[in-house]
């Protein structure tokens, strides 16, 4: 049981700085995750918690200690590797009980905590098995065994599902959601994926270029995003963006471009009205658009042909076109629009976010 | 050409290609060069031997049929006994001196450090030079009078008499160790580190965070997954030096008193020698089943 802490922790490779400054506080028996682009920087962050790679500059605490010159070894860790990293000469069962052995764990003890864990994740049968025997999913399941018979304070995940296929995936990640609420163990997760991201993390870390962007619940990222990056980076399909000015007229603001014309939400007028008379970024989520109809307010409703309609069954992406604009539309599958049809799509004022066109920052 | 030669030209030319289309055909026809130059230059050779050997041929005579005549007075010579368990002391240590020697270079060159790239190209350096002209030097070096050994030694007072390196049956046999091994271990290093560099690193990363210290890692991970490679250096290496000639013959030429040769150069000494083709042919078959054995 331990709580990470980063402090100001930095790492050069030669000129290229693949994490700058980061600052984290990862609670005691939390599931962290890790989520950005790809060279973000998230593996190396990692790494330098794991201690397989050292620390430009910073700070790296795991329970309370200082761990900036402490071996791998010795830092009472688990992590699971990308490609698994299995022992391929040993048997499944050796591969498990590798780390416990290096301990001088009792041989009974050994064998106790392998069965336990085997049993935990359904791998009994395959025991005896070497690991190019196993299919991906049950190599995974090893992988997560031999992290978890060490009962570490800390577990550490490097992409651990990117190699299976999505609906193991999708199988996966419940499993080590229920393993974690099992085990209580802290647990900090690197993806590029951010649904799994949102779906795994109690709070999730966004990394773009070697620096924090937020950290926060995964609602609140998607909800109150602190900047542009964030707002796009997190959802799916992605957050719309629209350049617009904001013009102040008969008592209120408004958001303008060359297609429409929409009123500026009561919650928005205090932070907007510096920013009369300039650009800013107007973002709007996919199910925050949604077909007009007779009771839509002319203010905050525009005219959009339909490009593409993807039907995906629970619901229907609309691409549509407002002027310059290409923006998705996610609506309701009892809707039946045509092709290249105009319609009227209303949006909700209550979920409109603006960011700065030059800073990116939300307003 | 009338239109009937070249209908003719046409048939012949397709018929070829049909020819050439049967896999089986092309496949005898593309390897018999192969197999002929395989049995002029190996085969040949291998028949002589044992034909000559069953013989009691000698430079200039005319050779008789005498069985195994020849293998039967071999397995009762004294020499020869020596000979034949020299080759095995000197195949077995410079075998385990090669692989330890070649596997810490390997894994030291595994790492990251500067100027790697001529480290490893220098390295090979043994390698490369011809076995006879290194092999002199060596002898200079471990020569009675002039040794630069003995004199460097010497002059910073480390000894107060001259090390007997090729006069002394026992020293002059590890020099002969140590100059094989000299010569060998670029072989082994640069492919046991070719072997390394299979081994992913997570592997090792994850080791280390298993607890493993850098031995254990060394034995529970990188030994048994370079085993294949080593297996192959090893077996190479050791028919390589069970049958080594050149390096005795240039450094000691077998003696002194016999106490170097192998069975390579001893079966040479008798054979083109002292003119005992016959014997000599039947003392070198000796090799055969041993490298049989460990092929
Ligand atoms: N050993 C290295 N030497 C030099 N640069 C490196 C090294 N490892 C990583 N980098 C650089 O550091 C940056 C961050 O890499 P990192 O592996 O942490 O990215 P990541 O977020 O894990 O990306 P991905 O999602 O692709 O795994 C990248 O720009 C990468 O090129
Ligand atoms: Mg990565």
């Amino acid at each position: 049981m331990a709580e990470v802490v980063l402090k100001s922790v930095n790492k050069m490779y030669g000129n290229v700085q693949a994490v700058k400054d980061v600052d984290l506080h990862v609670r005691d028996k939390e599931f962290m995750v890790f989520v950005g682009p790809s060279g973000c920087g998230k593996t190396t962050t990692l790494r330098m918690i794991a201690g397989l790679e050292e620390i430009t500059s910073g700070d790296i605490y795991i329970g309370e200690r200082l761990v900036n010159e402490l071996p791998p070894m010795d830092r009472d860790i688990a992590m699971v590797f990308q490609n698994y990293a299995l022992y391929p000469h040993k048997s499944v069962y050796d591969n498990m009980a590798f780390g416990l052995r290096m301990r001088k764990f009792p041989k009974p003890e050994i064998e106790k905590r392998v069965k336990d864990a085997a049993d935990i994740l359904d791998i009994e049968m395959l025991l005896h098995r070497k690991p190019r025997q196993l299919s991906g999913g049950q190599r995974q399941r090893v992988a997560l065994g031999r992290a978890i018979v060490r009962h570490p304070q800390l577990f550490l995940f490097d992409e651990p599902l990117s190699n299976l296929d999505a609906k193991l995936r999708v199988q996966m990640r419940v499993e080590l959601k229920r393993l974690h609420e099992r085990l209580e163990t802290t647990a900090v997760y690197v993806t590029h994926d951010q649904v799994e991201a949102m779906t795994l993390g109690d709070r999730v870390v966004v990394m773009k270029d070697g620096l924090v962007q937020q950290v926060g619940e995964p609602l609140e990222l998607y909800n109150q995003p602190k900047n542009k990056f964030v707002a796009g980076f997190i959802g799916s399909p992605a957050m719309n963006f629209v350049e617009i000015s904001i013009a102040a007229e008969s008592g209120g603001l408004w958001a303008n471009n060359a297609a429409f014309q929409i009123k500026v939400p009561p919650a928005k007028l205090e932070a907007l009205r510096p920013k009369v008379g300039k650009q800013v970024t107007l973002g709007i989520r996919p199910e925050a658009l949604q077909i007009a109809n007779g009771s839509t307010p002319v203010e905050s409703s525009f005219q959009a042909s339909v490009e593409v309609i993807e039907p995906l069954g629970s619901e229907i992406l609309l691409n549509v076109r407002c002027g310059t604009n290409d923006m998705v539309a996610r609506v309701d599958p009892s809707i039946r629009v045509k092709l290249h049809e105009n319609i009227r799509l209303a949006l909700d004022p209550a979920r409109l976010q603006f960011f700065d066109s030059d800073c990116e920052l939300a307003l | 050409m009338t239109s009937d030669a070249l209908q003719r030209e046409r048939v012949h030319v397709s018929r070829l290609t049909r020819a050439l289309e049967n896999e089986k055909l092309l496949a005898v026809a593309l390897l018999a060069p192969a197999v002929i130059i395989l049995v002029l230059f190996i085969a040949y050779p291998f028949v002589m031997a044992i034909w000559l050997s069953l013989t009691n041929l000698r430079v200039g005579g005319v050779g008789e049929f005498v069985g195994l005549d020849n293998f039967i007075k071999a397995w009762h010579d004294t020499i020869f006994r020596t000979v034949f368990w020299n080759t095995f002391f000197y195949t077995f240590w410079a075998t385990v001196f090669k692989l330890a020697l070649g596997m810490w270079l390997a894994l030291l060159l595994n790492r990251h450090f500067r100027m790697k790239r001529i480290i490893r190209a220098s390295m090979l350096l043994p390698f490369i030079i011809p076995t006879v002209l290194s092999t002199f030097a060596w002898r200079w070096m471990f020569d009675p009078t002039f040794s630069v050994v003995n004199w460097v030694l010497y002059h910073i007072g480390f000894i107060t008499v001259r090390l007997p390196f090729l006069s002394d049956g026992d020293w002059a046999m590890w020099c002969a160790i140590l100059v094989n091994t000299w010569r060998g271990v670029p072989f082994f290093a640069i492919t046991l580190l070719a072997g390394l560099q299979t081994i992913s690193p997570d592997l090792h990363e994850a080791a280390a965070l298993d607890g493993a210290n850098a031995w254990q890692r060394f034995w529970h991970v990188t030994w048994p997954l370079l085993m294949p490679v080593t297996l192959v250096v090893v077996v190479f290496s050791v028919i390589q030096t069970f049958s080594d000639f050149q390096l005795i013959y240039v450094l000691t030429g077998g003696g002194p008193a016999n106490s170097t040769h192998l069975v390579a150069t001893y079966a040479y000494q008798l054979g083109v020698g002292t003119g005992l083709l016959g014997e000599g042919a039947a003392i070198s078959l000796f090799m055969f089943p041993v490298l049989i054995a460990v092929v």
